[in-house]
């Protein structure tokens, strides 16, 4: 019998299961085993059974169209993707280290500036950063930790090394997703978790619990901790729902919340208001309070920032922790972290092109049809150029974006991602390009999911791995092969 | 628990009744038909103004006759209240409420939704109809099941309790008026012979014809059929029971007696039914009463704790 792996061709890329020379690399044995032993139409039933279960569990996220809003089926792919647990390690160190700079830089930008004064960045990339805050300068929120939830994206190089593509610090989401493909794959492929050393990932909900309890003003037992959502046809709705019921905190929209005159937040329940004391924001800076910012907004609620300012509540994560996920500010993460921490950096940043920069624009220009150009403050990866698959118009018209306004770009080389074997149509592997967004928490301690969200680009040679953009996801196995 | 949850879980309730009681409505109609004699007329039209719905059918049809009829109940989107707007509308507060009733709510109403879409020709032609409508009725009580044996009796469960029951007895009293209106429409000559036919059908449209049977232990006449569903304490669906589940649903909650101020100003109407004669016009008027005043429940429940005033003492 023609087993299923056989056939594999690994690509010119870095395979994270299979070698160069067609072996399965050694977290991944037990698994390709497996799968080998399976036969095509058993393989197929268990993709059958990965939908069902999708169906049945209503994993879904929302798609804007012109058409109005879509609620589709989460899309995934039943071959898990496998790491080492020592290398992870590493990762897990890095991403620690990385977030516990932000944060001190973050404190930093809006209190002293030290790291303006002294010349790790220079003044106008913060001043024109369109999520900076005034309105936050001279405030501390416990612990002087601004970005409590943080979702890093990672790859991984033709070395199999890791890499830093960007820290999101706003409203990072997807961590439902990664709880949820392994609750399907632990249905798909029951047979793996008996015997591997898959390392487990489920409590991410309970430390997100204790994170955001920590930072309750008040000190008393159980603080009231809600989700703040923009609501239904927010495409995470599904996400906030999920999170908010897993720890037992209410869900709520802006119209459930209100300011008293005692400058406190208050939920509007049915024995009369009840204090809020921790509030997971899944909203932008810019909606959260139309008092203090755009006075349109219907999402938010007035008088927010009153009362976070004054420490009657605390807001996760804080308003203004953007500033440091900006693109811009990413290039300088590595001087931040020895600034600060007087640490090497363990995760290295892609290398990146400033367009501020007059020298590295002048590259950039010469170059767009062989880099990658992202906005410094766009996410979901809208507005970008991919050089090598772009047209000539298209680089064109980025040329003149660029040389508008340059503060608001940077380049990246086309970046070759790693791959990892995904079933395309009935019993046929190919590879495809994958991502890694791990999620780290950070209030009195520190913590890192295990492993995290994989995303992957379901089409051919494709590196947009967007769930809006036709991406898809894999469970994350970190294995322990120690003694094998 | 937020208002805004506490008054979604409320209308969802209501909605999911209003679909079961449509369906029950509806197939009391359906069946009278098979079996009254071919010189007796039904009208309809009975079913649109018993739910005071003449404008909006109006608008809509110009011909009164039961296809229109039965298609403005199961299917418009331009009634609210038809049995897809309602399951629509169940649909989208549970959607909204996922994270406060059990898990497979969600699947049992998209799986109800669903059905009811693909089906609804079946309801609208009569030759279907009673397998369609039976599901539909299944369907609601397999919803009300998953709550019965797996929801927390938390502050959630008596809004549901209270949607539910309060739309019950809405509907309750709109079944037995359609009765009344039927007998009244008709001859004096096959009253007798109608009335026989009709209360049994309107029992079992409820599924109180077996426990008349044990509890009242007569034949079945108008009186006493009306009597039983405003006034036993025991069957599920009569007036007098749903009231009961109101207000002890209302009792754990704050500030509960101004629902009990209205629920026994209903229970201080005493109405007696001797003989079937009685259930003429002023029954008919009595019933409306019933009827603002089960609406005026509806109001205190709004007050009470959706319409959140700020500055209320917690």
């Amino acid at each position: 019998m023609d087993k299923l792996t056989s056939h594999y061709q690994s690509s010119m890329f870095f395979d994270e299961l299979i070698d160069e020379k067609g072996v399965a690399r050694a977290p991944a044995k037990q698994l390709l085993g497996y799968l080998d032993s399976l036969s095509e139409e058993e393989l197929e039933k268990r993709r059958i059974t990965a939908e069902a279960t999708i169906q049945e569990m209503g994993i879904s996220f929302t798609v804007y169209t012109g058409e109005g809003n879509i609620d589709r089926a989460w899309p995934f792919d039943i071959i898990p993707r496998t790491i080492e647990a020592a290398d992870w390690k590493i990762a897990e160190a890095g991403l620690k280290q990385r977030l516990k700079a932000l944060n001190l830089f973050i404190n930093d930008l809006y209190h002293d500036q030290n790291v303006i004064k002294d010349g790790i960045i220079p003044e106008h990339i913060i001043k024109d950063s369109k999520n900076f805050r005034p309105e936050c300068v001279g405030i501390t929120p416990a612990y002087g930790v601004w970005a409590h939830i943080c979702g890093t994206d990672l790859v991984r190089d033709e070395n199999g090394d890791f890499f830093v593509l960007e820290d999101n610090l706003r409203v990072p989401s997807g961590v439902s997703y990664m709880l949820e493909n392994r609750a399907i794959t632990k249905r798909v492929l029951p047979e793996l978790f008996e015997n591997e050393s898959i390392l487990p990932i489920n409590s991410y909900t309970s430390q997100l619990f204790d994170t955001l309890a920590a930072l309750s003003p008040r000190d008393i037992e159980n603080p009231e901790i809600v989700v703040l959502t923009p609501g239904i046809y927010n495409s995470a709705y599904f996400e906030h729902a999920f999170l908010a019921q897993q720890m037992g905190a209410e869900l709520v929209e802006g119209s459930d919340l209100f300011v008293d005159s005692d400058d406190c937040v208050y939920m509007k329940t049915i024995d009369g208001p009840e204090r809020v004391d921790v509030i997971y924001r899944r909203i932008d800076d810019l909606f959260i309070d139309p008092e203090a910012f755009d006075p349109e907004s219907v999402l938010g609620v007035a008088g927010l920032m009153r009362a976070w300012r004054k420490g009657n509540v605390a807001l996760a994560n804080a308003p203004g922790a953007g500033v440091a996920d900006d693109k811009v500010v990413y290039a300088y993460v590595p001087a931040i972290i020895r600034y600060y921490l007087d640490e090497e950096p363990i995760l290295n940043n892609v290398e990146t092109f400033l367009c501020d920069d007059p020298e590295q624009r002048a590259y950039v220009l010469e170059n767009l049809d062989k880099l990658v150009v992202k906005p410094a403050n766009e996410s979901g990866g809208y507005g970008m150029l991919v050089g090598p698959h772009s047209t000539k118009k298209e680089q064109a018209l980025f040329a003149e974006l660029i040389t508008k306004n340059p503060r608001n770009y940077i380049a990246q080389p086309t970046l070759k991602l790693s791959t990892a074997p995904t079933l395309i149509s009935k019993g046929v592997l190919e590879p495809r390009h994958l991502d890694l967004r791990p999620f780290i928490l950070q209030a009195k301690d520190t913590y890192v999911t295990t492993g995290g969200l994989t995303r992957v680009a379901m089409k051919k040679g494709s590196l947009v791995v967007n769930s809006s953009q036709g991406g898809g996801s894999k469970d994350t196995w970190i294995v322990e092969t120690k003694g094998q | 628990m937020l208002s805004r949850v506490a008054e979604r879980l409320y209308w969802s309730a209501r909605y999911l009744e209003r679909v079961e009681n449509t369906a029950r409505l509806v197939s009391v109609y359906d069946d009278l038909l098979f079996d009254l004699p071919k010189d007796i007329e039904v009208s309809w039209f009975n079913l649109i103004e018993i739910l005071s719905n003449e404008d909006a059918f109006e608008q809509r049809y110009k011909v009164k006759d039961e296809r229109n009829v039965v298609k403005f109940l199961l299917a418009d989107d331009t009634n609210s209240s038809s049995i897809l707007s309602s399951l629509k509308m169940v649909r989208e507060n549970i959607r909204t409420t996922r994270d406060v009733v059990p898990k497979e709510t969600w699947e049992l109403i998209n799986e109800l939704d669903l059905y009811a879409q693909q089906n609804i020709k079946q309801g609208i032609n009569r030759s279907e109809r009673h397998l369609f409508l039976n599901t539909i009725i299944e369907g609601c009580q397999k919803i009300i099941g998953l709550f019965a044996g797996t929801k927390s009796r938390d502050a959630g469960w008596h809004f549901l309790i209270m949607g539910r029951y309060l739309e019950r007895a809405d509907m309750g009293t709109r079944i037995l008026d359609a009765a009344v209106a039927l007998m009244l429409q008709s001859k004096p000559e096959t009253r007798i012979q109608l009335g026989q036919v009709t209360w049994s059908k309107v029992l079992k449209s409820q599924s109180a014809y077996l426990d008349y049977r044990r509890t009242v232990r007569s034949s079945i006449n108008g009186a006493k059929a009306a009597t039983f569903l405003m006034n036993d304490p025991c069957f599920p669906r009569t007036l007098a029971y749903c009231l009961g589940q109101i207000t002890e649903s209302a009792a754990q909650l704050p500030r509960a007696d101004s629902i009990r101020a209205k629920v026994d100003k209903i229970l201080e109407f005493n109405y007696p039914l001797v003989s079937s004669e009685d259930l003429n016009d002023n029954f008919h008027n009595h019933i409306n009463e019933l009827q603002i005043a089960i609406i005026e429940i509806h109001h205190q429940i709004t007050e009470n704790w959706f319409h959140f005033r700020q500055g209320d003492a917690a």
